[in-house]
This record gives structure tokens, C-alpha cells and sequence, in this order.
């Protein structure tokens, strides 16, 4: 499941050569962001909580020192082992010895945007581990070996016709059948001998209570619960800024949450677990890989906020065109192009230009990121750090020059016209990235400055 | 240095000046929740609701509905006669994986969204909820809050190991949006709210 070196602009210009897929997919992201809104409006108060919940996530970033040291004592007071790794190689160490001390060499795991993150799967492959994902979405597409296209419905880019296909290679039901209720229960089959056999199982964590040591798991599916209640070892994987000060505020989260990412008042299963079963080990492992790096970026730090409901994806016209592998990264979309320049700025430098910042992002976000405005100082940054990518910066040097000189503006303003108008074929051809699923407008006869002299002399 | 203290060093360094938690407090307005709302959500999200007077009625719908052949299994005492068997006595819980229904006490359900509260000792088996095909669930009808806020409220006067929300039976949407319920867990939930007589 290795990304490709093509970066977010390539990318999409791959999934756009499909029209009818790219409105397909298009339309089918907007219908979630309507149920989205139809669930906010049918809650008076819901631009107050979206408040509370960006308070209380300023509170925990604040003070996010005593929280996690709350959180570990009570954890441990409960009877959960705690683990703190440094980065993403150290979270794949300590799942595979802990998975070594249960001596099996199979795990099954819920969906778990950091072990995405970390690259967990492969990193355990390669140490003869096999690793099943439980969620329906992250089965289909850890079957087509690919990475999740979207953090709430991982297989949001797949047709049904092809999930049958994948199914009948590898799950063994006839070829052509695409019926989801069908499918949906041979992978409920296929699935629960997996759970049933598992002696391990990763689940992710949704919230984790500093004042009680508890953790909150949300799923639609049971797949958490089942591998979890299955297991004799249950890992969870956080990372540090999943933590929240006391159990009331999950009142205002699960109320955000699932209305924001799917339309639905609640998950069918919010879970809590605050102790393991009798004789059992839960273990958690808190994991940094560059949170404390981006809470120490003032500009940047209100990412960490996040409660991966996916609703700025669902919103944002760049990604419902351009599809979530064309980010390239783990946590695809708005949000995921504020975090992932954290991480890697070279290799992520192409994500915050992945947008036309219309702020609807921002609008939507549950806990009042400021996501489009992050993207737009994100630019800054990354150009200011040289890693602008090499036509943009030739770009932004004729401009500055055209810009900086009255006469070559009205010049250049003047040539452009008469190029639309005269010779359209110079500028409506594949050489121009403008003209890409576009049709160039049509020029004006006169520009603002001529309009404006001939109608003051008037 | 510890990952440990790598970690907590680098937050102290770099976690902003201190902001305050804002007050919760004002969003739990009113004590008392609709049954009326709580069964349309319910309905919404998938499940059903059935008004019983008791614990005689329940057992007679569910002998109804399922017959005497499956698998029916509950730590309810007063639902004895439904089942074979004593939860308490299973030693693998893995042997629950052919259990057709099963029935547990809820604490209280929440209007706004169809949820239940549940937590370990009503279930006796952590999976139980889960692992069975059909699960059904009695509250009392006068138990119903009217948000998460006073769930929570309800919640912190009472201590668990586990403990879970449940809104109608598993569902995905994973294929094309298509709601198809029955995922992993249960593929119908049923809440008996038990309505006491007048008098």
C-alpha cells in the first residue's frame, strides 16, 4: 500500500479522467453533507455546543500536561497499562511485542486512523504478523490493497460492482453480484470467525477521560466490541490529544460527533471502557509522532482539536472532485492537509494548495477549526521554506513582476484580451492548467481602467 | 530520557497559555424526556419499541416471536422461564456465538437519540450484547432523559467497568451509502418499556 510520488494535482487529474465517477462521487459526498445539516438544524442549540466543544478542546490543548497525567494514574488505578511512544516506529514496536507476549502472530483491528498514521499493517506484515480490519469499509479495501479513501467510509470511492468482484476473489461468492445487503452479510460471516479466533485485538479510541481513566470507542458496526470482548488482550492506540478533562463534556461530543459525520443523532455503539474483564489486560498506548511538535505551532495548533468526523471532507468541493487518495496521506481532505505539512512538509507541500479555501470547511467543522485559514498560512509557510512547488514559484515571480509595474499591467491586460478574443486557441489547449474541465470565459471588451477614464470624462 | 518524559517535556514547552472549561451547565435544561420522541429516534436509527405492562408480557411476545427452538438467553431473573440456561455458568464466552436473542436491562433511554444505557453487570458478558443475532432491551418507561447532558448527569452517580450506549441494531453504510442493517452485532433490537398501571 505504498503512495505514489504523484502529488495531489496528478492525482486528481487520474480521477478525473473518469467524469461520471468524479459526479458520482461528487454527488454521494454532498448527500452525507445534507444529512449532515438536516441533524444540526433539528438541534436549537447546536451552534452553542460547536462552541463548548472548541472551549473545551482549547481547555484540554492548555493543559494538556496534567490531563495526560491524570489520565495515566487513573487508567493505571483501573487496571490499564500505559504506554507512551515517542513516534510512529515506537507505536509499531510496542504493538508488536505486545502481540509477541500474547504469543499469537494474528490480531484483528477496528478502524484506527493512527495505525494508518503509523503504517501498523505493513509494518507488522513485514514481521509475519497478519493483521485483519474488522470495519466493513477497511475490509473491503485492505482486500484491494489499497489505504482508506475517507476517515468515516473508507471505501466511499469503490462501486459496488467492484466490491462484489473483490469479494468473489477473495471471499469466494459468485462473480456479479453487487447487492450490499449480500455483500454485507458474507463480510459479517467471513468476520465473525475472525473475531471468534482473535486473541488480540487494536481498536482505535475516540475519547479518553482524563478525571475517570476511561476511553470511549464509537461504531455503527459492533466490529470494536466484538474483537475487543473476544480478545484476551485489548490494545487501543491514541493519540495525545484524544483526551478530554471530565466524562460529562462526552455529552457535548457524541452529540456533535455522528450528526457532524453521518447525519445520525449517535453511533449505534459509544462504548466505554474503564477496566478490563476479569483476568484480561487492556492495554493503551499514548502516542506523540508530532503532536507536540504542532501544539508548539501557534498558527497550527488548533488542528490538534480534531474529533475525525470526516464533515470537512464531505463539504469540501476539492475533495469530493479529486477523491482521498489524491492527498496522499492517512487523514485525507481539509483537515488532513493541515496536518500532514506537520509531519513531512516536503513530501505534504502540494496539500494546502489542494483547495480553493471557500471556508465551508470551517463552517461545518464540530469543534471550530479555523481549517481554511490554516491552509492558507500553511502557503505561507511552505514558500517561505522553499517548498513551493517549481511552476507555481516561476508563476508568482510574473506576477510580482507584471504587478509591481503599471505598464506591464495594462499591457499584459491588454494582450490577454486580445488573445481570448482573437486567437482563443493560445490559451484553449492543454498547455493551460486553466482550461482543464473548463471552458475559458469570454474576454471583455474593455478593462476596468479604460472603463473607468472614459466614464469620469462623461 | 523516557518516550514518557519526551512526550510530557515537549507538551509542557508547548502547550498554550492556560484557557478555562466553559460552563456545560446551561445545556441541561428540563429533567424530564419524551417516551413519544424517544420511539420515533429509536425507529429512526432502526430499531422498535414495545409497550409492556411487565416481565409476564415480555416473555409471552418474545415466546411469540421466536418459539422455543433457538437459543434465548438473559440474566434477568424474572425472564427465567425463557431460558435453559444460567449466563453465569458459561465459562468460554466464545460459546455465546450462537445465542438468537438475547435480554438485558437498560438504565435509562435518552430522546434525542434513540440510546440506551447499558453497562457490564446488566450483561453479565461484556459480548453478549453484541454477539447476539436479535438483542432486546427493558427500560422503564418513565426512564428516559431528554439529552446526552443528563445521561451523563444519571451516569456519574454510578460506577462500571464497561459501559455502553446502544442506538438500534449494528448498521453500515459502507457499500454506496446503502444502509444494511445487521453488520456484526444484532440485526434487530427491540426496547420493552415497561408502563406501570395507574394505581
Amino acid at each position: 500500500m505504498e503512495h505514489s510520488t504523484k502529488d495531489h494535482a496528478a492525482l486528481a487529474q487520474d480521477f478525473n479522467k473518469d467524469e461520471d465517477r468524479v459526479d458520482w462521487h461528487d454527488e454521494t459526498l454532498w448527500f452525507i453533507r445534507q444529512k449532515r445539516d438536516k441533524a444540526a438544524h433539528q438541534i436549537p442549540e447546536w451552534e452553542a455546543l460547536r462552541e463548548a466543544a472548541s472551549q473545551i478542546k482549547n481547555n484540554v490543548l492548555s493543559n494538556l500536561y496534567d490531563y495526560l497525567l491524570q489520565f495515566e494514574k487513573n487508567a493505571i488505578a483501573n487496571g490499564i497499562e500505559v504506554h507512551w511512544a515517542a513516534d510512529a516506529d515506537e507505536h509499531n514496536q510496542i504493538v508488536h511485542r505486545l502481540i509477541n507476549e500474547a504469543n499469537v502472530v494474528r490480531m484483528v483491528k477496528s478502524k484506527s486512523m493512527l495505525t494508518e498514521e503509523c503504517g501498523l499493517n505493513e509494518y507488522l506484515a513485514k514481521h509475519g504478523i497478519e493483521v485483519i480490519d474488522s470495519d466493513l469499509g477497511e475490509r473491503i479495501v485492505q482486500l484491494a490493497e489499497e489505504p482508506p479513501s475517507h476517515i468515516v467510509l473508507p471505501c466511499i470511492h469503490k462501486k459496488k460492482e467492484e466490491i462484489g468482484e473483490i469479494f468473489h476473489q477473495h471471499l469466494g461468492i459468485d462473480a456479479g453480484i453487487s447487492d450490499p445487503q449480500f455483500l454485507t452479510e458474507t463480510a459479517r460471516q467471513h468476520l465473525r470467525e475472525i473475531f471468534l479466533t482473535r486473541k488480540v485485538a487494536l481498536t482505535g479510541v475516540n475519547f479518553a477521560v482524563a478525571e475517570t481513566g476511561e476511553f470511549v470507542v464509537c461504531t455503527n458496526e459492533g466490529n470494536a466490541d466484538m474483537g475487543a470482548h473476544l480478545a484476551d488482550v485489548h490494545i487501543a492506540s491514541m493519540g495525545i490529544e484524544k483526551l478530554i478533562p471530565e466524562r460529562k463534556h462526552l455529552g457535548v461530543f457524541l452529540r456533535l460527533l455522528t450528526r457532524s459525520a453521518t447525519g445520525q443523532p449517535i453511533t449505534t455503539y459509544s462504548s466505554h471502557f474503564k477496566k478490563p474483564r476479569e483476568g484480561k489486560k487492556i492495554h493503551i498506548i499514548l502516542v506523540d509522532n508530532g503532536r507536540t511538535v504542532q501544539l508548539g505551532r501557534k498558527d497550527f495548533r488548533n488542528s490538534l482539536k480534531c474529533i475525525r468526523c470526516a464533515a470537512c471532507m464531505n463539504t469540501c468541493p476539492v475533495y469530493r472532485r479529486s477523491g482521498g487518495h489524491s492527498y496522499h496521506t492517512a487523514i485525507a481532505g481539509p483537515i488532513g492537509s493541515i496536518l500532514a505539512p506537520n509531519l513531512d512538509m516536503e513530501k505534504y507541500a502540494d496539500l494546502p494548495f489542494a483547495s480553493t479555501l471557500c471556508g465551508s470547511c470551517s463552517n461545518v467543522c464540530p469543534v471550530k477549526i479555523d481549517i481554511h485559514e490554516q491552509l492558507y498560512k500553511w502557503r505561507q509557510v511552505l514558500v517561505k521554506n522553499g517548498y513551493a512547488p517549481a511552476a507555481k514559484k516561476a508563476g508568482m515571480q510574473v506576477m510580482t513582476w507584471t504587478l509591481s509595474s503599471p505598464g506591464l499591467y495594462h499591457t499584459a491586460g491588454k494582450v490577454g484580451r486580445w488573445v481570448i478574443k482573437y486567437a482563443p486557441f493560445a490559451v484553449n489547449n492543454k498547455l493551460n492548467p486553466w482550461y482543464k474541465q473548463r471552458d475559458m470565459p469570454a474576454s471583455p471588451e474593455w478593462s476596468f481602467s479604460e472603463w473607468y477614464k472614459q466614464n469620469r470624462q462623461q | 530520557m523516557t518516550s514518557r518524559e519526551l512526550i510530557l517535556t515537549a507538551v509542557k514547552a508547548n502547550q498554550p497559555e492556560r484557557v478555562n472549561l466553559p460552563d456545560i451547565s446551561v445545556f441541561e435544561t428540563g429533567t424530564k424526556g419524551s417516551l413519544q420522541k424517544f420511539a420515533t429516534v429509536l425507529a429512526g436509527v432502526g430499531g422498535n419499541i414495545a409497550y409492556v405492562s411487565g416481565h409476564e408480557e415480555i416473555v409471552r411476545i418474545i415466546k411469540a416471536q421466536y418459539g422455543s427452538d433457538v437459543r434465548i438467553v438473559s440474566p434477568i431473573k424474572e425472564l427465567a422461564e425463557l431460558s435453559r440456561e444460567n449466563l453465569k455458568d458459561i465459562a468460554l464466552i466464545h460459546d455465546l456465538h450462537d445465542v438468537e436473542v438475547a435480554i438485558v436491562n437498560a438504565h435509562f433511554g435518552v430522546a434525542e437519540n434513540g440510546a440506551v444505557w447499558v453497562t457490564e453487570k446488566e450483561m453479565q458478558h461484556r459480548v453478549l450484547p453484541f454477539v447476539t443475532q436479535h438483542l432486546a432491551v427493558i427500560i422503564d418507561a418513565d426512564a428516559i432523559v431528554p439529552t446526552m447532558h443528563h445521561a451523563y448527569g444519571l451516569i456519574s452517580t454510578t460506577t462500571y467497568g464497561f459501559g455502553t450506549f446502544i442506538a438500534g441494531p449494528s448498521k453500515t453504510a459502507d457499500i454506496e451509502q446503502s444502509l444494511v442493517i445487521g453488520a456484526h452485532g444484532p440485526r434487530s433490537m427491540t426496547v420493552f418499556a415497561i408502563v406501570k398501571s395507574e394505581g
